[in-house]
């Protein structure tokens, strides 16, 4: 008799819990729909009517600068390759440009990849005893994560001056604390029973880290960090823009210049880069986490 | 006396995992702890390695207070008190001869043991371990790659490097098939036998712990219901530890061959 109380006790209980799930969901859901209507409103307000008188005018700069392209003729595809417009003060091909664009991101990457392993440790809750540390480690990436590359960048630009070190530093800094992030939630994903095996033989915490972690959680760090380094071109290239150096910085001259066959040009490598970028890391990713995958 | 418990005590919250357990140990013995699931018996295991805290109570280790121990000597404690788990908590991606090595990390600061500096006498012993579990042919192959019966070997060798004072079993059988079982039983007997090290075991069948026990505890709901030589393991007690009433048969808890075929032969003929 009791035991059928117990019971009903148990299915009431758990009846509680759905509807209380039940609920959530239900609030979450329409807070979801009030964000999204109020999003719609607010950017109608602000463009208010300039969109719609907008529309005829939306093809005349691409055509200007397609139509400049056209007339260079076959010589337009050489264009990255020769200095132009050595007279205004551009001493490199943009093909450099474009080299030194992706270095910058190559090696901030390598920066933010190194920081963000080192912190998403203290920021794995299964991973280091003092909830203070994680909880401290975890609001430094959240700050570092709140300013985008370009606020960095433009602040860093006012100490070092105009040079690739500021872009690197930004893209570095916002890249630790998106790694960190994400690294932190595949740590915590980690299978424990190694590191329980480890404890158990008296390993200290830097063994359980290295031989019980690491072993599990790099092929996802690495694709990541993949996923990472294509965002970092992106940016990389939009940091020049203020100023930073690389093929983003040559662009925004040109834009403003209106050298039409050089804007095209650049646009053309960049994409293309981007593109064989996306493959080539899309490729070693699927490598990677093949690995893990059996 | 080697092992002394006393008042071993543990507590989740509101809810007592293990409640005032105490027992000794005169001289090495292979001991199997039994009792259905939930009842205590890994947290007793856990508590006397060190990786859960005990809320109350005493172990005494060579008259030296386990429960005190902090830091370094903690983990040397652990080194000498080895550990193996129902899911043999291998590193499955690193290689079968670098799995035994771990058992040598106390030897090894962090820096040495990231470069992997083993010694040659520290590969010697792992080797020896290997072959002595009759697995020396896998030590290249990945853990991952490996039976579980296989893995569960690589633990024990695993365990015999760090060259422990006690070896402690968490339902080391609990995944395996009754082959692997035997050979794995079989093996932590041998290490009782002939290194005269203490093997305590928690089983959650009677029969594997009166083949290969000289002593038998019973655990029920967090406490020690019996304590005794496996001869006295009667029916009747068993039935109290698994809380059981008279439908209880021994050979539904077994895991050997001959138990399970006469438990089909008695559900076909039920059937």
């Amino acid at each position: 008799m009791s035991e059928t109380l117990a019971t009903a006790n148990m299915a009431a209980q758990y009846e509680i819990m759905e509807r209380r799930r039940r609920v959530y969901t239900g609030l979450l859901l329409i807070l979801l729909l009030v964000m999204l209507i109020g999003g719609v409103r607010i950017a109608e307000e602000a463009n208010s009517g300039s969109i719609l008188s907008g529309l005829p005018k939306i093809l005349d700069y691409p055509s200007d600068i397609l139509s400049q392209a056209y007339t260079r003729g076959w010589g337009f595809w050489l264009i990255p390759f020769e200095v132009q417009h050595a007279d205004n003060g551009i001493q490199h091909t943009y093909f450099y440009y474009l080299i030194e664009t992706i270095n910058m991101a190559v090696v901030a990457t390598i920066f933010g990849f190194a920081f963000g392993a080192v912190i998403s440790i203290l920021a794995s809750r299964n991973l280091v005893k003092n909830q203070m540390i994680v909880w401290v480690t975890r609001r430094f990436t959240d700050i570092s994560r709140a300013f985008p590359e370009i606020v960095i960048a433009l602040f860093l630009i006012f100490i070092f001056g105009k040079n690739p070190i500021a872009a690197v530093a930004a893209i570095a800094f916002h890249t630790t604390g998106a790694l960190s992030k994400m690294f932190s939630e595949v740590n915590e994903n980690a299978d424990m029973k190694a590191w329980e095996g480890l404890e158990a033989s008296g390993a200290s915490w830097i063994q359980k880290i290295w031989f019980g972690i690491i072993p599990q959680v790099w092929p996802n760090w690495i694709s990541y960090g993949l996923l990472r380094f294509e965002i970092n071109v992106r940016a990389s290239a939009i940091l020049g823009f203020v100023g930073a150096g690389g093929l983003g910085q040559q662009f925004k001259t040109f834009v403003d210049w209106k050298f039409g066959a050089d804007i095209a040009s650049i646009i053309l490598i960049l994409i293309l880069t981007i593109v064989t970028i996306d493959i080539l890391s899309t490729w070693a990713r699927r490598r990677f986490i093949g690995k893990v995958a059996h | 006396m080697i092992l002394n418990v006393r008042g071993l005590t543990k507590k989740f919250g509101t809810n007592t995992a293990v409640d005032d357990a105490s027992f000794a140990l005169e001289k090495p013995q292979m001991i199997g702890i039994i009792g259905r699931s939930g009842a205590g018996k890994s947290t007793v295991l856990r508590m006397i390695n060190r990786m859960t805290d005990a809320t109350n109570g005493v172990v005494e280790f060579e008259a030296r207070n386990i429960l005190a121990l902090k830091g370094r000597e903690k983990r040397a404690w652990q080194a000498d008190c080895a550990m193996i788990f129902q899911q043999f908590n291998l590193i499955p991606r690193l290689d079968v001869m670098t799995n035994v090595l771990m058992g040598r990390l106390i030897d090894h600061s962090a820096v040495g043991s990231i470069l992997r500096l083993f010694t040659r006498d520290e590969r010697l012993a792992a080797l020896a371990a290997l072959d002595r579990l009759g697995i020396a042919d896998h030590a290249m192959k990945r853990a991952e790659a490996l039976s579980g019966g296989q893995q569960q070997r690589v633990a024990i060798a695993r365990a015999l490097v760090q060259d422990p004072k006690m070896i402690l079993a968490d339902e080391p059988i609990a995944s395996l098939d009754p082959m692997n079982a035997q050979i794995v039983m079989e093996a932590l007997r041998n290490i009782h036998e002939q290194d005269g090290r203490t093997v305590i075991a928690n089983l959650h069948t009677l029969d594997t712990a009166r083949t290969y026990c000289d002593r038998v505890i019973g655990m029920r709901d967090g406490a020690i219901v019996f304590d005794g030589p496996s001869e006295q393991l009667t029916e009747d007690t068993a039935r109290e530890i698994y809380g059981a009433g008279e439908e209880f048969n021994e050979a539904a808890t077994s895991t050997s061959i001959n138990a399970i075929q006469d438990t089909t032969q008695q559900l076909v003929a039920v059937g």
